[in-house]
């Protein structure tokens, strides 16, 4: 394992020394959370408090998506990849420290968030529940790490890029991450339980305050993990075998 | 002892066949260059051998094992594209990550001051010249004490002296006991380290010899004229007709000149031309009667 760490330490320095990338992923959920969590929701606790919850999913979401999609893409063109490939180690380490670089940055990507909730919100949580949704954030971190993994092995750097940009903000919207539980517009409610985003945010919703989970959402959600990694296996192993056989 | 092996082996991309039929030893402690032009098979062959490809058909072997085995790898040093360095990571940070890959790797100065990097720990690669960042690549072949170094076209665009600095360490590695296989398409480079030379062309081994057997084919030089019919002229060893002109393959232009003038045949527009490595060789390989100074591949 010490050398999976190896690969996690140098995949955060590439990352943390062009930070862009960790503001590009924590700038949307922010700003969001300034321009319509903070007027209209900040002062009433519970409603506050759903909203974070509801962009610490988005955040969780953009940023494995474009850190994957995009990262994976990009790294597949360079021939710093096959080289390592060279290395007495097989791809494993590379693999799970990229992982394991990929929490970190999910992560550290909330931290605007969060802090935007406690000091200009009047979002509340008690240290067990908020230790609860930290979990909960690695857990909803699956289905979109996954994602990302799709694009990033199925396309090559620049269609994964769009592929993402195109990708994110309809499941967002479309999951119902901008809208007050159960208080989205009409069609949304009527989509939302199929797509992953809905799972997701329902799981932080009950991590965060009182809501009971539609098992319809958490089902579909269970699907959308099967199948993302299903295709995520496939496109990894064609990549594998383009390059490496 | 035989380090690196391959057995029969080819390798097909496609519809085109990179590699056909390959045999290649690389025996300890030998100083092997692989010669051939771009797009002759090189790099599929070294890619083969490292690990990163399997072959479509035949074996090849990295330390009596499957080279796609990472314990196989173990001993192995090879250099990544200089163009593939990490651009935000340290010099002294890529050289680390690459040791962490290795039970018993090189302390990192005394690896970066034989490579003359030793000022350059803390740069980033991404600013590195293009001589510099070639000699680091070179430098992480050599991180984890390999017995075998596999150099891909290591001094590609540097200039003399930096080339010679290298090409000084790549001896001193040797002479300590270390083997050597390194790809060219530079002859001078291969006639200044290397022992043996195999010649790739067209995916197929076309001549496997020692550096002196190697050069005195490559000396092959093309006569053309304009002519009518020839008598049979000794000393060519492969005749060519295209549009009109004939092509004349010898290791001796001049004195196949003195024997055309001699012969009292009538021709026009004379030129006598070096040839190209790949020219060379394929003067040589696909003449039927080709008396060659180089001998076929070992089997």
């Amino acid at each position: 394992m010490p050398l999976a760490l190896t690969h996690a330490r140098y995949q955060l320095l590439e990352t943390v020394r062009i930070p862009i990338a960790i503001f590009g992923s924590a700038f949307f959920p922010a700003a969001a959370m300034l321009f319509f969590v903070v007027p209209f929701a900040g002062k009433d606790p519970v409603g506050a408090t759903f909203a974070t919850a509801s962009m610490v999913t988005f955040s969780v979401m953009s940023a494995n998506i474009f850190q994957y999609g995009v990262g994976v893409a990009e790294d597949r063109a360079q021939p710093w990849d096959s080289f390592t490939r060279t290395l007495p180690a097989g791809p494993a380490p590379r693999f799970a420290g990229r992982v394991s670089a990929g929490l970190v940055i999910t992560y550290l990507s909330l931290i605007p968030v969060v802090i935007i909730a406690a000091t200009l919100t009047e979002a509340r949580i008690t240290p067990g529940a908020f230790l609860l949704a930290l979990a909960t954030v690695g857990v909803i971190s699956v289905p979109f790490t996954l994602m990302g993994l799709c694009i990033g092995y199925a396309l090559p750097s620049k269609a994964a890029i769009v592929v993402a940009q195109l990708v994110f903000f309809p499941l967002a919207f479309g999951g119902g991450l901008l809208s007050a539980p159960g208080a989205a517009p009409g069609f949304i409610e009527a989509i939302a339980p199929y797509l992953p985003t809905r799972g997701a945010v329902e799981l932080m919703w009950a991590a965060v305050g009182d809501h009971s989970v539609n098992p319809l959402s958490l089902v579909t959600l269970g699907v959308w993990v099967v199948v993302l990694a299903t295709l995520a296996g496939w496109a990894y192993r064609r990549d594998e075998g383009r390059r490496f056989s | 002892m035989t380090l690196a092996r391959a057995d029969r082996v080819s390798r097909r991309y496609g519809s085109t066949l990179a590699l056909d039929q390959v045999d290649l030893d690389v025996r300890a402690g030998e100083l092997v260059g692989l010669l051939g032009p771009n797009g002759a098979g090189k790099s599929t062959l070294i890619n083969l051998l490292v690990g990163l490809r399997r072959p479509t058909s035949g074996r090849v072997e990295l330390f009596g094992g499957d080279p796609r085995d990472p314990a196989s790898r173990r001993r192995l040093g090879v250099t990544p594209q200089e163009t593939g360095l990490p651009a935000t990571l340290r010099v002294g940070e890529v050289v680390d990550f690459v040791s962490a890959h290795f039970p018993d790797p090189i302390p990192r100065d005394e690896l970066l001051d034989r490579f003359g990097l030793g000022e350059l720990a803390r740069r980033q690669t991404g600013g590195l010249s293009g001589g510099q960042k070639r000699r680091l690549a070179v430098a992480l072949a050599f991180v984890g004490r390999p017995r075998m170094v596999v150099l891909d076209e290591p001094t590609t665009g540097l200039d003399v002296e930096a080339r010679h600095a290298l090409w000084e360490a790549i001896r001193a590695f040797h002479a300590d006991g270390g083997t050597v296989l390194l790809s060219s398409h530079y002859l001078e480079e291969v006639e200044a380290l290397a022992q043996r030379v195999v010649v790739i062309g067209h995916g197929r081994v076309l001549a496997d010899n020692s550096v002196d057997a190697i050069r005195s084919v490559v000396g092959v030089r093309r006569v053309s004229l304009t002519v009518d019919a020839l008598p049979s002229l000794p000393g060519v060893v492969r005749t060519e007709r295209v549009d009109g002109r004939t092509h004349l393959f010898a290791p001796d232009a001049d004195q196949l000149v003195r024997d055309l003038v001699t012969s009292g045949i009538e021709f026009r527009d004379l030129e006598v031309r070096p040839t190209s490595l790949e020219e060379a060789f394929l003067a040589i390989t696909t003449a039927d009667s080709a008396d060659t100074a180089a001998e076929p591949a070992p089997a």
